[in-house]
């Protein structure tokens, strides 16, 4: 990378080692060196088991690592911090929480100050941003897997993080809701200006969403390699039908397919 | 619904509506009231033994008619409260320490267990001795019999609420939680609501037992209550009034169970809205 300011996020050879229950060493992070600059969407690919959810929960600040550190606008992460969001797969919502209290939540836990009217209108601005309008007075239990993301998503955009962290935040949905909320993130990423990171196995999703896609080796994890995207932003889904597109998501698949392999084989 | 129906496997776990359940229940209630009438009437079971239903109603309506049963219905339900909300009232944040921080796990749960294990019953005799026949004695029997249990059931409630919960909330707070064990807040905001209905099924299971426990200590020591009125009709062989205080209880029990029910359905809206 060229620019010169602070990066937002700055791995320093991070690595992240278990201890598993037989006493052995599993190195889940090996020496992971990198730079994210502000407002750069990146995403973390490989297969289960390489580490790229534990490089997203160091970040975070929900892990320490074994060795290096992690500089958040230059300052070591040494815990959550509040201009970071992250939005997890599952369990997102609060289930005893209506939608609407689910989304004003960390507007109540962070410790701003803000007054009940201009939290209401808050919080409708976020419903309406993620198109949940009109179920904010329901329970997520009557909502799709889908319409709870969107919950996750509203609650965390509300305290604008500078930085997003998603841990495979479509992991768990269809096809069809999945295609719908990536280009709902997509639009949402360019009219704002944050950092996002986003943890995902789906090389089409990395391909579409990130500016860079940190390729993971299997385990010890490792980036091999970091493809750029060749298709500037504002971009849209129709970048999947071009020529770069398609040779990149082949020449990712060749990349992981061996480690993909190495997985099934031996399942954490 | 037709009965062929009735095991299909579209009615696993489906809902049923508040009228059928009602009539369910209500018929299974007739039949055994039906069972126990046709044995009783058959004469191959002396009365002595077992008294037809009408003689236990019967019963039943001459101990409150004439001797004062409400007082000892009302006694032993003060009894029941008391000893229950003791024990609830230290068990849940125990158990919600317990099932949050291993350390506190460590130092009481192993202890917990060696006494959750003493059967109550023993307990009756050294009760008598520490705290006399009265009151006292009853709370602290009902005490040991719910405690060690309950305490345990609401840290594995607390135990079970995903992390993700209390991660997310973690982020929210972002740097106000400052270090990486469970803040307060989450306490309060995240883990038990989140295991509240769990630990108000627990509630409800170990209110079930406070009952048995409290006739146990009325049977063996006391001057009032339904334990005491049971062991009295079984003293003078007067085995429609032991049937009758059984059932007093049972009744009684149903009705706790009714209210914790009732309870829950208010406090957890998101639970019926699936």
């Amino acid at each position: 990378m060229t620019t010169g300011g602070t990066p937002k996020v700055s791995l320093q050879e991070i690595s992240k080692t278990f201890q598993t229950r037989k006493k052995e060493k599993l190195i889940a992070l090996d020496n992971i060196t990198l730079d994210i600059q502000p407002g750069t969407f990146v995403s973390f690919l490989g297969p289960s088991g390489c580490g790229k959810s534990t490089l997203l929960r160091l970040i975070a600040g929900l892990e320490t690592p074994t060795s290096g550190q992690v500089l958040i606008d230059g300052r070591t992460v040494s815990g959550p911090q509040g201009n970071v969001g992250m939005v997890f797969q599952s369990y997102s919502s609060f289930p005893w929480l209506t939608v609407r209290d689910n989304v004003g939540f960390g507007l109540n836990v962070n410790g701003s100050k803000i007054n009940p009217g201009e939290k209401k209108e808050f919080v409708d601005r976020m419903l309406t941003l993620v198109g949940l309008q009109d179920f904010g007075n329901v329970y997520p239990a009557t909502l799709s897997g889908g319409m709870k993301q969107r919950v996750a998503l509203a609650r965390t955009l509300a305290l604008n993080p500078s930085l997003l962290l998603l841990d495979e935040p479509f992991g768990a949905l269809d096809a069809q809701t999945r295609v719908i909320l990536q280009d709902q993130l997509l639009d949402i990423w360019q009219s704002l200006d944050a950092t996002i990171c986003l943890v995902t196995h789906d090389i089409e999703e990395a391909l579409l969403l990130s500016d860079l896609t940190c390729v993971f080796s299997g385990r010890p994890g490792k980036i091999k390699k970091i493809v750029r995207n060749p298709f500037p932003k504002p971009r849209d889904r129709s970048i999947q039908t071009q020529q770069d597109f398609l040779r990149n998501k082949t020449e990712i698949f060749e990349l992981i397919k061996e480690d993909v392999y190495k997985a099934m084989r031996y399942k954490e | 619904m037709n009965g062929a129906d009735l095991f299909k496997p579209a009615q696993l776990q489906a809902r049923l509506s508040r009228s059928t359940y009602f009539v369910s229940a209500i018929a299974t209630f007739v039949i055994a009231l039906g069972i126990w009438s046709l044995i009783s009437r058959s004469g191959f079971i002396n009365p002595l033994f077992l008294p037809s239903p009408l003689a236990v109603a019967r019963a039943i309506l001459d101990s409150f008619l004439n001797q004062g049963y409400m007082v000892d219905v009302l006694t032993s339900s003060y009894r029941i409260m008391l000893g229950f909300t003791l024990s609830a009232v230290l068990a849940i944040p125990i158990g919600l320490l317990m099932g949050t921080y291993k350390p506190v796990e460590a130092l009481i749960e192993p202890f917990n267990d060696f006494i959750r294990y003493m059967p109550v019953v023993a307990f009756v005799p050294l009760c008598i001795l520490w705290a006399g026949i009265g009151d006292g004695q009853k709370i602290l029997v009902i005490f040991i019999g719910t405690y060690f249990q309950l305490v345990l059931m609401v840290a594995v409630a607390v135990s079970q609420v995903p992390r993700e919960y209390l991660e997310t909330y973690l982020m929210l707070a972002g740097s106000r939680t400052g270090h990486r064990y469970v803040p307060e807040g989450g306490l309060w905001k995240v883990i038990l609501p989140a295991a509240w209905p769990t630990i108000f099924d627990s509630l409800r299971i170990a209110a079930g037992w406070a009952w048995s426990y409290l006739v146990v200590a009325e049977l063996v020591a006391a001057d009032i209550g339904v334990g005491f009125k049971i062991m009295q009709a079984q003293r003078f062989l007067k085995t429609p009034y032991v049937i009758g205080g059984i059932i007093t209880i049972g009744l009684l029990g149903l009705l706790t169970d009714y209210l914790f029910k009732a309870a829950a359905h208010r406090l957890f809206p998101w639970l019926q809205e699936r």
